[in-house]
């Protein structure tokens, strides 16, 4: 097919296993096949990467990162150049790799080549900054010592991505990773390494040392597992579902306490006040639901709607939900593509079968799109209440829920009445209330008056069980170091 | 470029007035520059304010694109390396291998590490007492101007303009009237790069006047000097005096360069050598007092000698040449009557002492031995090739030494001894302890000084602290929550 032979095109090595800046077949030399979610057609093989890849993965990762190593004594400026350098490839062939994105992840080509290979250039820069400006401390202990702190890279960095932003996600682990000097094995999707691989080439062509960033793409229980359970890996990061975010820890727990980050699940409250200004309530509670097919962990996926306003909000909502154009999300005037698989596309649908059995009222769409592919049409429940399936369970999928409230005490509570917290909004004019919400509100990002403003500088991650730790921002670096306190004996100390 | 920069346009004086800058290899011409002077530094400042306005380009701007406005002046740079290099050599007599392969690559790297800074420096979110949600902006300072001096034009420039554009300030900068052009050339660049107009300004011109206008003008909000410490005192008083805009200065020293007995030989004495001569000796930070213990002073006399005899002055053209003219004649005057002074109070002169050639600025590497703390070439700053070697006995002794000066820019230890080199560190009030080494910078460390050397820090993340203004914003809330 076309989109085969686009990516066959311009990645006739690259779909191996990329290990020490060289291009690899499976140990078991064994394939998976990737497939276009748009049509249900394989675009490729590649290689399918299982513990044994993993283990010389992690060889390769160890070795770049001895004492000694070329990586190890490069100057955290020159960290930072090659950083730089990346980001000027990736800006080089940004078209490349945002026709990928939409092919192998389903995502709207303009989306992918504006949105997403924007942020990934942003972020790599941003943190290309930070290489050469990780302060360790001198510390004024008690005695007659001399003592300071170094921040030294953790180490052999695991990290395994999703598939929802292939690319972003990407570059959120191995930019902060690369920039405190770690080396990395990455685990990218199953259903969405080729982007990933790609970035295997810019990385050697960049002139990162060989075993700096290593790429194994397989699956989750064989791969993932491996990284996990590695008896030398030093940290693991995981974005994904809380699901496997438990195992993961579990099994960093169980062998040699590696330390773990997670990004994982949520059901954002999205809560929009009479005061609010209605219109850009809308439209911000619309698109934060609805982006990327709601394949996103910050969906907001609970909206409560002060009760004066909640018919009109929901009239709203239901017009706008219904304007779309579902298709290829490689033509133009394409809003919305597909699901990313057979798997979700269930799911989805199951989840919309309980809303309608559980009593919430369907307001538009509810079901499949199209005889192929994976599309759905876009969906709004209004009447939801708290304990019904749509509103508990992430459906990371475009069905948007739609809720009444009273008072603010009440929607504190319920909003954060979940064992999720990754993210959350309010929508009010009122200086009191946005603070109150603020400071109540128990996720790692509340919005106000806004929806989805992310951006490198930012710490982002969640409360509870949508994760431990945070990734980008300072914060960010803190997940990639390790601090160690050198301690000297000096004849006398003086202030 | 020998005009004045104002909102990225050229412009004649207001007085149309010009002055001759010279290359000091030769004495001759190179151009005539437009004398910027009270008239015309108004009309920065101006232009300055108007780009600094609420609302504005500028200050509307994502922090993260200044950054990237600043790696795309870095970038330009390293496009016309080669020229700026050769204008630098030309107007500052500096030898062109170094202007090239040095000066230039700190600059260019000086830029990228500001930019790196532009949206990761942090206000801070504060638990104070009552219901209330407290926060600090740190928001530019305002109008900067910027006096910057002749020994490191492009570099000085560099460290002046990283900070001040990555935290959005905007600048009225004048440059030293020896060496003016690679400046002014590199204002094409800041144009070229994407800078809103207004954001830098640059003017040419004379201390006395255009410099005194800076320090006096009731609408610039912060001064930053680099240069003797004799005109910083006149700096800050006038900041004081017109609308006390916040000051930074960057002065003269006498550095210590203590060498212990059981340092490396081979190494301390190359690097007490690069210590004071580098730059032909015109580096604020110059070792220009070097203490050898007593036990390995002789030899370290001896070798240092042989080290100044065989240094290679000449056209700063030619690459093997590693010392090229002093800036101007009244540098090499200057010069010329410390070396008298040293003879006449009884300084051993063991080399040098003469002018190098009839044509330029050229000095003779020059040495002198067995000198006292009290004399004055081991009191007052030279900045020349001439270098001073003392004696010493103790470690009590030297620290007392070492610290008895007016200045406190940097100082040195080379030891091998652990408590020894982590003693003396401690001890010295310097803005800048090498140990083992000299002249390390990087644009990530501060580099500043004590006492009369100056007051704040250069580079690192302190850096940007001297173009922050810090606001505290208090916002009464319903209940607070921790």
């Amino acid at each position: 097919s076309e989109s085969s032979r686009f990516i066959l095109k311009h990645r006739e090595e690259s779909i191996g296993i990329f290990i020490n800046n060289e291009w690899h077949d499976s140990v078991s030399g064994k394939k998976f096949e990737v497939f276009n979610p748009a049509n249900e057609e394989k675009i490729c093989e590649v290689a399918e990467g299982d513990k044994a890849d993993i283990d010389k993965a992690v060889k390769a990762a160890r070795k770049a990162f001895e004492l000694g190593s070329p990586w190890r004594t490069m100057d955290a400026s020159e960290r930072g150049r090659l950083l730089n350098k990346l980001a000027d490839l990736v800006e080089r062939d940004r078209l490349t790799l945002a026709t990928m994105e939409a092919i192998d992840g389903g995502k709207l080509f303009s989306t992918a080549y504006l949105m997403d290979l924007g942020a990934c250039i942003k972020t790599i820069r941003y943190c290309a900054g930070w290489a050469d400006k990780i302060h360790g401390r001198t510390v004024p202990m008690d005695g007659n010592f001399f003592t300071f702190t170094r921040h030294e890279p953790v180490g052999v960095c695991g990290q395994i991505i999703p598939w929802n932003f292939p690319l972003v996600m990407f570059i959120w682990k191995i930019a902060p990773a690369l920039c405190c000097g770690n080396t990395v094995v990455v685990k990218p999707a199953e259903q969405t390494p080729l982007s990933a691989l790609y970035m295997g080439s810019l990385i050697k062509e960049a002139g990162f040392p060989p075993g700096v960033v290593n790429i194994v793409p397989g699956f989750g229980p064989t791969a993932g597992a491996a990284i996990s359970h590695h008896m030398d890996i030093d940290k693991v990061s995981f974005t994904g579902s809380t699901e496997v975010g438990k195992l993961i820890k579990e099994a960093a727990g169980k062998t040699n306490l590696k330390r773990v980050t997670l990004e994982l699940g949520g059901k954002s409250p999205n809560i929009i006040f009479a005061d609010a200004d209605l219109d850009e309530a809308v439209e911000f509670a619309h698109v934060g639901l609805f982006y990327h097919q709601g394949q996103c962990c910050i969906a907001g996926s609970r909206i409560f709607v002060e009760e004066p306003i909640y018919d009109e909000f929901v009239r709203r909502s239901i017009e706008r939900a219904k304007k779309y154009t579902l298709g290829d999300p490689l033509s133009p005037g394409v809003q919305q593509g597909p699901q990313i698989d057979k798997e979700q596309f269930q799911k989805i649908l199951d989840l919309i079968e309980s809303g309608k059995k559980e009593g919430a009222k369907l307001e538009c769409g509810g079901g499949p799109w199209g005889n192929k592919g994976y599309f759905i049409q876009p969906t709004v429940f209004s009447n939801v209440t708290d304990d019904m399936r749509i509103a508990k369970e992430e459906i990371f999928g475009p069905v948007q829920q739609i809720m009444k409230f009273k008072t603010i005490d009440e929607v504190i509570k319920r909003a954060n009445n979940t064992t999720y917290g990754l993210a959350a909004a309010v929508f009010t004019k009122d200086i009191d209330k946005a603070l109150t919400f603020a400071a109540a509100l128990q996720a790692g990002t509340v919005w106000v008056n806004c929806y989805s403003a992310l951006s490198a500088q930012c710490p982002f991650g969640g409360f509870k069980m949508s994760g431990n730790g945070r990734e980008l921002g300072e914060y960010g670096l803190q997940e990639y170091t390790e601090v160690k306190t050198v301690t000297i004996k000096i004849p006398q100390k003086n202030s | 470029g020998s005009k004045i920069f104002i909102n990225n346009e050229w412009h004649d004086a207001v007085s149309k007035k010009t002055f001759p800058t010279i290359n000091p290899a030769t004495g001759e011409v190179i151009c005539q520059v437009a004398e910027g002077d009270k008239a015309d530094v108004d009309k920065a400042v101006k232009a300055a304010r108007a780009a600094f306005q609420l609302g504005s380009p500028w200050r509307r701007m994502d922090a993260s694109h200044r950054g990237k406005l600043l790696n795309r002046l870095a970038d330009l740079i390293e496009r016309d390396r080669a020229y700026l290099a050769a204008l630098e050599t030309l107007d500052n007599g500096k030898p062109y291998s170094i202007a090239y392969l040095v000066d230039l690559d700190m600059v260019v790297k000086c830029l990228r590490y500001f930019a790196g800074w532009s949206d990761k420096f942090h206000g801070k979110t504060i638990p104070l007492d009552g219901d209330f949600f407290c926060y600090t902006r740190h928001e530019p300072v305002g109008v900067c101007g910027q006096i910057i001096p002749w020994n490191f034009p492009l570099l000085m420039q560099a460290w002046k303009l990283g900070p001040a554009l990555a935290t959005g300030n905007v600048v009225v900068m004048k440059v030293a009237e020896q060496t003016p052009l690679s400046a002014l050339y590199v204002a094409n660049l800041i144009k070229e790069a994407g800078f809103p107009p207004g954001v830098v300004n640059i003017i040419p011109g004379y201390g006395p006047t255009a410099g005194a206008a800076i320090s006096a003008h009731m609408d610039v909000d912060k001064v930053a000097f680099t240069g003797s410490t004799e005109v910083g005192h006149l700096i800050k008083k006038a900041a004081a005096e017109s609308n006390l805009k916040r000051v930074t200065l960057e002065l003269g020293g006498k550095s210590p360069n203590i060498i212990m007995s059981d340092a490396d030989m081979d190494w301390a004495v190359d690097q007490a050598h690069f210590a004071l001569f580098f730059n032909q000796g015109q580096c604020c930070c110059a070792g220009s007092r070097t203490y050898v213990q007593e036990d390995i002073y002789n030899e370290f006399v001896e070798r240092s000698v042989e080290k100044a005899k065989s240094r290679v002055v000449g056209n700063p053209f030619d690459f093997k040449t590693e010392q090229g003219p002093q800036v101007d004649e009244e540098q090499f005057k200057k010069i010329l009557g410390y070396i008298s002074t040293g003879k006449r109070e009884g300084a051993k002169l063991l080399c040098g002492g003469n002018p190098a050639a009839d044509r330029g600025y050229f000095v003779q590497p020059t040495v002198f031995g067995d000198v006292q703390d009290n004399m004055t070439i081991a009191r007052e700053e030279i900045f020349g090739p001439v270098m001073q070697i003392m004696k010493f006995k103790t470690i009590e002794e030297i620290i007392e030494r070492a610290n008895n000066s007016k200045y406190g820019l940097a100082a040195a230890v080379f030891t091998k001894d652990i408590d020894k080199a982590n003693y003396v560190s401690q001890a010295l009030r310097a803005g800048t302890v090498w140990v083992n080494c000299y002249n390390v910078f990087g644009a990530q460390a501060p580099f500043g000084g004590y006492k009369a050397s100056g007051n704040g820090r250069e580079l690192g993340e302190y850096g940007l602290e001297a173009y922050l203004e810090v606001k505290n914003v208090t916002i009464k809330i319903p209940q607070k929550n921790s």
